[in-house]
């Protein structure tokens, strides 16, 4: 078996990183120059500077470039992300790589409301802790968050994993389709049609997988506990009634 | 034997508060236990466009000649903020209606349709198909709350992109698609597995309220290069307050969709009792954009029962830049056609009642998934069928414009109608017919 690429330090390595300073250059600035990267260009390695907060950065980038934001970035940084690799070195607002296709993205500190909403592939990495909603409607997104996850975390994800390290809020899961949830702390309640299930082999191998793609060592899968849907609320049935 | 003389008896008699319809569906409701899901828009009497009249040319206004003067029909929309506004050879354009609600055959026809005459098609709730982005020159990306198959490569393909706040047959509620119609591309292009009920939300995940629709805006600007005008569509329930915080929001044009506005599936208790009619709904929201110095700069479509020239002229005079329709282009493809009675009897129902579009059994082959009945529509002929159709609008609404003497469509205006019920009056804010007592007011 070969080992997992560990994405989360894939792309730092290579030549000098091209500069973009934010306190002088807009935003529409940063996301022409990255967007404009082809695949297979030379400069591949963004730094950027002065994020304050600002929305919308790095989003819709279709090269697998590496993009490292020096702060904290406001609402959907990394949107709809395709082969990009980008890290924030700071906490992110709300829809951090939300849509994203593919790629990875990495924030150091916390995320906002609805990380990683609606994706469909790629890697979401959280050193921190996620808000509410994390997952949500997620479509094959790989989530893995090392801290805690708010509120209605999952609500009607659809498919991929959500790896928590730490514990889960209210109402994990609500009305989840195929995604598989996996949480290693306490869980606070679990929403509509969630249930727990049987933790098997290639349950803790996944885990073990995407664990190893995040660059995270030293943690025992066998800690973790499995959620996914319990299939109930798939045709509606008038005795469900009550469950919604 | 003594004859009884024969006495008088009343006639039966049922009652108008519980006809025999709503006899039915207490029935309906106790045998089953569960509401009522149909396709298509409120059904009820409404107060609707044909309750306004046009006034004409008289002495003080002169008409123009049809067919030989210029009543010109284009529009361009999205000229506020986007690089590439669209323009379109006429004022009407197709309503979103997502490929699992409708056949890949039917949206291809809606494509080609459209495309023959120079306007535009729009995707639904569940991504683009090929077919339709192939056979629509001017294509609307949705952009919908359940995001089902929504990247960034169909968007970058896109020629505009619709936020889907709302639809007028259910503001404030989400979608649903029944698992009869889940076929395996459908279930492939929204992540889900086959066969099952779909809900779509009803709410955005990554977005509430108009402060977050601004970057939310300003995101999908980013990512396509600030080139795509940014449609904001919402049903008509509070349509000045809509209007203006979308456009606060940053919204190239405002989609306001009214009550009669179909749907593909909804409980009938949403589309009988949530929302306003079309009539009432556009003049508010010119007000909204009139406050803010908008009118014309940031457009208006609306949408909801249009179904004539007429419809589409009292809308453009009541201040609409264009208009969108849904169920009529599905009937001009062939959807009720008398010609399938004998499958619509089999259903239970008749040409031109049904409305079951969400269990996926249509014999005109429009709102299945079924590949047999599907292939029932032929896309180039059905597609010429909605050509016609479209161009009789046009004709229709420049006749009326022509009458009017105006010699764009867009010249048409309030002063042009008068209201036949006072319920009109004040929704139109045109006078009664004959007076000159608008009722109501919009103020705001
Ligand atoms: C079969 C069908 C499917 C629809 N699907 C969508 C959809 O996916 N998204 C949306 O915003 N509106 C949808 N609508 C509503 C239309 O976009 C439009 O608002 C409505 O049809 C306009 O009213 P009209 O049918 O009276 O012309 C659908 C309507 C129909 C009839």
């Amino acid at each position: 078996m070969t080992p997992a690429p560990n994405l989360a330090t894939a792309g730092l390595a290579g030549p000098e990183a091209e500069t973009i300073d934010l306190g002088t250059d807009s935003v529409r600035d940063l996301n022409s120059r990255l967007q404009a990267v082809q695949p297979g260009a030379n400069a591949t390695r963004f730094h950027v500077l002065n994020p304050a907060g600002r929305h919308a950065l790095a989003v819709g980038l279709t090269a697998p470039l590496s993009v490292e934001i020096d702060g904290h970035a406001g609402y959907y940084c990394a949107g709809m992300n395709a082969l990009a690799s980008v890290t924030v070195n700071g906490n992110t607002g709300i829809g951090v790589a939300e849509n994203m296709m593919s790629g990875f993205v990495h924030v150091k500190g916390d995320a906002g409301a609805s990380a990683g909403a609606t994706a469909h592939g790629g890697m979401l990495l959280v050193e921190g802790n996620a808000a509410s909603r994390c997952g949500i409607s997620m479509k094959g997104i790989d989530i893995v968050v090392k801290g805690s996850v708010g509120a209605m975390s999952a609500f009607m994800a659809q498919a991929g994993t959500l790896i928590v390290l730490g514990d889960a809020g209210d109402a994990l899961g609500d009305s989840i389709y195929e995604a598989r949830l996996y949480v290693r702390g306490t869980v606070k309640s679990l929403g509509a049609d969630c249930i727990e299930k049987p933790m098997r082999d290639e349950h803790r191998a996944e885990i073990a997988e995407k664990l190893a793609a995040a660059g995270i060592t030293g943690v025992d899968v066998g800690a973790f506990r499995r959620y996914g849907s319990a299939r109930g609320l798939y045709n509606f049935h008038v005795d469900n009634a009550g469950a919604y | 034997m003594t004859d009884h003389p024969r006495v008088p008896r009343t006639l039966p008699r049922f009652s108008s508060t519980f006809d025999p319809a709503t006899l039915a569906e207490i029935r309906r409701a106790s045998a089953t236990g569960i509401y009522d899901i149909r396709g298509g828009g409120a059904k009820r009497k409404l107060p609707n466009f044909d309750d306004l009249l046009f006034l004409g040319a008289s002495i003080s206004r002169y008409p123009l000649e049809g067919y030989r003067e210029r009543c010109g029909t284009d529009v361009v929309l999205g000229t506020r903020f986007a690089k590439k506004p669209i323009e379109l050879k006429i004022p009407i354009t197709i309503a979103g209606m997502s490929f699992g609600s409708l056949s890949a055959q039917a949206k291809e026809a809606l494509g080609r349709g459209a495309s023959t005459m120079g306007t535009s098609t729009t995707t639904g709730d569940g991504g683009m198909t090929q077919e339709e982005r192939g056979h629509s020159s001017i294509l609307v990306y949705q952009y919908l709350p359940s995001r089902y198959g929504m990247n960034p490569e169909d968007l970058r393909k896109a020629d505009a992109i619709e936020i889907v706040v709302g639809q007028g047959a259910k503001p404030g509620g989400g979608g649903m698609l029944l698992g009869q119609k889940i076929s395996p591309r459908v279930a492939a292009m929204r992540t889900l597995p086959e066969g099952i009920d779909q809900r779509s939300a009803c709410r955005h995940p990554d977005w509430t309220g108009p402060d977050d629709l601004e970057i939310k805006i300003e995101e999908l600007r980013e990512i396509t290069n600030w080139e795509k005008p940014i449609y904001v569509k919402v049903g008509a329930s509070r349509p000045y307050y809509d209007t203006a915080l979308a456009v606060k929001s940053g919204a190239d044009v405002i989609v306001i969709d009214g009550m009669q506005g179909g749907t593909a599936a909804t409980q009938d208790v949403f589309i009988e009792h949530v929302g306003i009619p079309t009539l009432a709904a556009i003049r508010p929201a010119v007000k909204a954009l009139e406050d803010l110095g908008l009118h014309r700069k940031v457009q208006l479509i609306v949408s909801g029962g249009i179904r004539n020239g007429a419809d589409v002229a009292k809308a453009l005079a009541l201040g609409a830049d264009a208009v969108s329709i849904g169920t009529a282009a599905l009937v001009a493809l062939g959807d009720n056609d008398p010609a399938w009675e004998a499958d619509y009897q089999a259903l239970g129902t008749t040409a031109g009642a049904y409305d079951d579009w969400h269990e996926g059994k249509d014999p005109a082959g429009i709102t299945t998934q079924d590949p047999a009945l599907a292939a029932r529509l032929d896309p180039v002929a059905a597609g010429r069928r909605l050509a016609n159709y479209l161009s009789v609008l046009t004709l229709e609404a420049q006749t009326i414009a022509r009458a009017c003497g105006k010699s764009h469509v867009h010249n048409l205006e309030p002063e042009d109608l008068v209201a036949l019920t006072v319920e009109a009056a004040a929704m139109a804010g045109v006078p009664l017919a004959g007076t000159d007592w608008v009722p109501g007011g919009v103020r705001y």
